[in-house]
C-alpha cells in the first residue's frame, strides 16, 4: 500500500555510533521542543478562552476606572464633555498598561515567546506573600512545601511498592497476596477523598493531629521546634497521598515482576541453582529496570504540579492552591507560568529517559528504533 | 458467552462489583421514576420554600435508633380537626379559640419551634394572641399579632420573645422545667390560639412545627433540603458521566490509534505528536477553566473531558497492540478480497482490542466519577443537578467536619466509595478473564 523503502535521507548505513547519537538527540530535542511550544500556546489559548477573557479585563478596567472618576471631587467638577475625554484616557493608559490595546493573536504569541524564554513576567493580580508580583517570587514561594510534600511523598510510595511488590512476587498465591490484590480497587478514590475522612478520624474525633495548614501559628521560633510542627502536619496528607495509592501501585508491581520472573531464562537461571536474591537482582531487576525508571522519573515530575485539590483539603500552601487560585483571578500570567516548567520539566525529562533508557537496555539501539 | 460468565463466577470480586453496580443501577432507574428530572431540580434549586417543615441539619431518622444519641422528630399540629370553641361578639367579630396539644416525651430540646398561618379573608386581617400552656399548667403569652395570608411566626428565632423570656432560645422556656435549668419537662404541651375574626367569611388555620434532630432517611443540609434527594439523583449523574466519559474516551482513542497505524506514515506521525502535546497540557487545570471562565454545566465538561482523553497515553500501548495485528493473515486476507481502509480497521482490527478494552472501560468509570466530585468539592459543580459531589462542596463549606454534622459528607463520601469499589472490582477481574497472563494459578 505504501511504498517500503524509508526515504534516503533516513538511510545511513555508514555513520558512526557518535554521530547517530547526536543526529537522533538533536532531532528527539527538537521534536520535544516543538510540543512544548505547541503545548503552551494551546495553554495561553485556553487559559485566555480564546480571547474571551479580554472582555471581562476591560469590562472591569472601564468599571475601576469610573467609580474611581466618581469618588474624585476634581474630577467631578469639570464638564461632563471633558470628563469623558479625561476617561476615555485613563481607560486607554490602563488597558495599553495591561496590553490590552493590541490584538488578542499578536499577544498571544508574544505571551508565547516570553514563556519559552521563562520570561514569566508579572502577575497580572496575585501577589506573593512577600508582596512580590513576579510570576517567579509567586512560584518559588510555593514550591518548597508542594516539592516538600508530594515529592516525601512520591518517594516513600515508590520505595514502599516496588519492595513490596518485590516479596509478594517471590511468595504469590500468600495471604499477604490475595489481600493486597483484595484492597487495589480502594485506589479508585482519590487522596483528597481519604482526606476528608482522615481529618475525620485523626482531627475532629481523636484530636491528636492538626486539621491543615503547614506549621503551627504562631510558628515556633526554634528551628528543631520549627520542623517537628511541620512534620506533625505532613502526617496526614502523606498518609493520604500513600493510601491512595499504594495497593494498586503493589498490584500493578508485583503483576509486572510476575510477567518478569516467569520467563524461560529466569526458570534455567533458577535451575542453575542461583540464590533467590542473585536470581532476583540479575534476572528480573535487570530487564525490568528501565520501566522501574520511567515510572519513578515521572512521579516526580507529577510532584510538581503538587495537587489542587489535596493542597485545598488540607490547606497546604502550595503550587496546586495557587493555580486554582490564578484559575479563578484569570491570571493567565501565572498560569502558563506554572504550565510552562511543567512543559520543560517533562519534556527534560523524557529526553533523558531515552537516553538512560539506551545505557541501561543493550536491546534498545539509539536512532534505529521504529525503523527494522 | 456463557463460558464467559461462567469464568466470571469464579472471582469474588466479579460478583460483588456486580451486586454494587446493580444496586447503583437500581438505585438510579428508582431516582428516575419515582422523581422526575424537573421535580428533582425544582426541589434542589427551589430555595427554603420547599423544605418549610423540614429541620435544618438534622441528622438521619436511623441514627435515632443508635444507643447513646438524644435526637428528636419533627412533631406537626394542625389546627384543622381540632376542636375550637367559637364566641360571636356581633358586628360580624367573632373570637375562636383552638389548642394545639401534643405529647413531648423526648429529654432533648427540639431544635425550632415555628407556628404556620393560613388565614382567609377580605381586608381586615384576623388578630391572634398566642400562649404556651406547659405541662404543669403554666400559660406563658407569646404575644398578639395581625396574621396576614401566609404568615410564619418563628417563636425560636422572635426578638420580643427572646427579649421579654431573656434568653436566645425562647423553646428552652417554653419546654424546660421551671425547677430544674435545662431539662425537658415531659407531657402535654399546648398552644393556645385565641383569634378575633373581623369578617364574617373570615377563616383562620394554623400550624404549628416542633422542628426534630432527626429526619428523613438521610438527613437534611443548612437550607432545610432532604439530602436524599440529592444521593438518590446523585447516582443515576454519576452513572451516566461516568460511563459516558469512560466510553467516549477509551473508543475513540481505539479507533484514533487503529486509523493511525492502518494509514500509516503522517496519518500516525500526527497521531503520535498530538498524543505528545496532550501529554503536556495540564488536564484538571484546563477542566477548572472551562469551568471558571466558560460553563460549568456536567454536559459541557463531558465533552472536554471526553476531547482531552481522546488522544491519552493509551494510544501508544493500543499502537503497540494494533502493529501485531496490522501484519496477521486474516487482515491480508481481507484486504485480498478488497476491502476498504476504513472497513478493516472498524470490522478486523477494532474488534482484536476489545478484551484489552473492555476491563479498562470498566476500571476507568470511577476515576471519571471522583473527577466530576473533585470538580464539584472546587465549587465548580454543575449549577443545577443535585450530585454527590455536590453535597460534599456543600458540606466542607458549611463546615460539616468541624461543627459534626459528619452524615452530612459520609454519606455521599460512601456512595462514591462504593461505586468506585464496584466497577474496579469487576473491572480487575474482567481483566484477569480476558488477559490469562495475569491470572493466578
Amino acid at each position: 500500500m505504501t511504498e517500503a523503502t524509508p526515504p534516503p535521507a533516513l538511510r545511513r548505513p555508514a555513520s558512526s555510533p557518535v554521530v547517530r547519537v547526536l543526529t537522533y538527540s538533536a532531532t528527539r530535542l527538537f521534536a520535544l521542543f516543538l510540543t512544548v511550544v505547541v503545548g503552551i500556546y494551546l495553554t495561553v489559548l485556553i487559559a485566555n478562552m480564546g480571547g474571551h477573557v479580554d472582555l471581562i479585563k476591560r469590562t472591569e478596567v472601564r468599571e475601576a476606572v469610573g467609580t474611581a472618576v466618581g469618588m474624585d471631587p476634581v474630577m467631578m467638577a469639570l464638564p461632563v464633555e471633558e470628563r469623558h475625554r479625561r476617561i476615555a484616557e485613563l481607560v486607554a493608559i490602563e488597558e495599553e498598561r495591561l496590553g490590552l490595546h493590541r490584538p488578542f493573536f499578536e499577544r498571544s504569541v508574544y505571551f508565547t515567546r516570553d514563556a519559552l524564554m521563562l520570561r514569566l513576567g508579572f502577575a497580572e493580580r496575585m501577589t506573593s506573600d512577600a508582596g512580590s508580583r513576579l510570576v517567579r517570587n509567586i512560584i518559588l514561594e510555593r514550591l518548597p512545601p508542594t516539592l516538600l510534600l508530594f515529592v516525601s511523598a512520591q518517594i516513600l510510595l515508590f520505595v514502599t511498592s516496588v519492595l513490596w511488590a518485590l516479596a509478594l512476587s517471590r511468595g504469590y498465591g500468600s495471604t499477604m497476596d490475595r489481600i493486597v490484590i483484595a484492597l487495589a480497587p480502594t485506589s479508585a478514590a482519590p487522596a483528597w477523598f481519604y482526606g476528608i475522612f482522615l481529618i475525620l478520624i485523626f482531627a475532629v474525633v481523636l484530636g491528636v493531629l492538626p486539621f491543615g495548614g503547614m506549621v503551627q501559628a504562631p510558628p515556633p521560633e526554634h528551628p528543631v521546634a520549627y520542623a517537628l510542627s511541620v512534620l506533625r502536619h505532613m502526617v496526614l496528607p502523606m498518609t493520604a497521598l500513600f493510601l491512595a495509592s499504594i495497593f494498586l501501585a503493589v498490584y500493578q508491581w508485583r503483576t509486572f515482576f510476575l510477567i518478569f520472573s516467569s520467563e524461560d531464562y529466569v526458570e534455567v537461571a533458577k535451575a542453575k541453582g542461583l540464590s533467590s536474591r542473585a536470581l532476583e537482582r540479575r534476572y528480573i531487576l535487570r530487564p525490568t529496570l528501565p520501566t522501574i525508571i520511567t515510572s519513578f522519573a515521572l512521579s516526580m515530575i507529577v510532584a510538581w504540579q503538587g495537587a489542587i485539590i489535596l493542597e485545598t483539603v488540607f490547606n497546604w500552601p502550595g503550587l496546586g492552591r495557587t493555580l486554582f487560585t490564578a484559575i479563578g483571578h484569570f491570571d493567565t500570567a501565572v498560569i502558563v507560568g506554572i504550565t510552562i516548567i511543567y512543559a520543560y520539566l517533562l519534556a527534560v525529562t523524557v529526553f533523558l529517559l531515552d537516553i538512560i533508557y539506551a545505557l541501561v537496555d543493550p536491546r534498545v539501539k539509539v536512532g534505529m528504533e521504529g525503523e527494522q | 458467552m456463557r463460558r464467559f460468565f461462567a469464568e466470571l463466577r469464579r472471582y469474588p470480586s466479579a460478583i460483588g462489583g456486580l451486586v454494587i453496580i446493580g444496586l447503583l443501577v437500581a438505585m438510579s432507574v428508582f431516582a428516575v421514576i419515582a422523581i422526575p428530572y424537573n421535580e428533582a431540580i425544582r426541589l434542589w434549586r427551589g430555595g427554603e420554600e420547599q423544605w418549610l417543615e423540614n429541620p435544618r441539619l438534622a441528622r438521619p431518622a436511623w441514627m435515632a435508633l443508635l444507643p447513646g444519641t438524644n435526637l428528636t422528630r419533627n412533631i406537626a399540629v394542625d389546627s384543622r380537626g381540632v376542636q375550637r370553641q367559637e364566641v360571636d361578639h356581633g358586628g360580624g367579630i367573632r373570637e375562636v379559640t383552638a389548642t394545639l396539644s401534643f405529647d413531648y416525651r423526648y429529654r432533648a430540646f427540639p431544635t425550632e419551634l415555628t407556628v404556620f398561618f393560613e388565614p382567609t379573608y377580605q381586608n381586615l386581617p384576623p388578630s391572634v394572641t398566642l400562649f404556651w400552656r406547659a405541662p404543669d399548667g403554666t400559660d406563658i403569652p407569646l404575644g398578639t399579632r395581625a396574621v396576614r395570608t401566609r404568615d410564619i411566626f418563628r417563636i425560636s428565632g422572635d426578638a420580643r420573645l427572646q427579649a421579654e423570656l431573656g434568653v436566645t432560645r425562647p423553646e428552652r422556656v417554653l419546654f424546660g422545667d421551671p425547677r430544674v435549668p435545662d431539662r425537658v419537662l415531659p407531657g402535654q404541651h399546648q398552644l393556645v390560639i385565641q383569634a378575633i375574626l373581623f369578617e364574617p367569611d373570615a377563616q383562620l388555620e394554623a400550624r404549628l412545627i416542633v422542628y426534630g434532630s432527626a429526619h428523613g432517611i438521610a438527613g437534611t443540609d443548612h437550607q432545610r433540603r432532604d439530602i436524599a434527594l440529592a444521593l438518590l439523583w446523585g447516582t443515576p449523574i454519576a452513572l451516566a458521566f461516568g460511563l459516558l466519559a469512560a466510553v467516549g474516551s477509551t473508543l475513540s482513542t481505539l479507533i484514533i490509534a487503529a486509523i493511525g497505524v492502518w494509514y500509516g506514515r503522517w496519518v500516525d506521525g500526527l497521531i503520535q505528536r498530538i498524543t505528545e502535546v496532550n501529554l503536556i497540557l495540564p488536564f484538571l487545570p484546563i477542566l477548572i477553566m472551562v469551568g471558571t471562565l466558560y460553563s460549568r454545566s456536567i454536559w459541557v465538561i463531558l465533552g472536554v473531558v471526553i476531547l482531552l482523553g481522546m488522544f491519552s497515553g493509551a494510544i501508544k500501548t493500543h499502537r503497540a497492540l494494533f502493529l501485531q495485528v496490522k501484519e496477521a493473515p486474516y487482515i491480508e486476507a481481507a484486504r485480498a478480497y478488497g476491502a476498504t481502509g476504513l472497513r478493516v480497521v472498524f470490522s478486523y482490527m477494532i474488534p482484536r482490542a476489545v478484551p484489552v478494552l473492555i476491563p479498562q472501560l470498566v476500571t476507568l468509570i470511577p476515576a471519571f466519577v471522583f473527577l466530576e466530585a473533585s470538580l464539584a468539592f472546587l465549587g465548580l459543580g454543575d449549577p443545577v443537578l443535585p450530585t454527590w459531589g455536590k453535597i460534599i462542596d456543600d458540606a466542607q463549606r458549611a463546615g460539616a467536619l468541624f461543627t459534626g454534622h459528619h452524615y452530612w459528607v459520609l454519606q455521599p463520601a460512601f456512595l462514591l466509595l462504593l461505586t468506585g469499589l464496584g466497577f474496579t472490582m469487576l473491572g480487575f477481574a474482567l481483566d484477569r478473564v480476558f488477559n490469562p497472563r495475569l491470572r493466578e494459578q
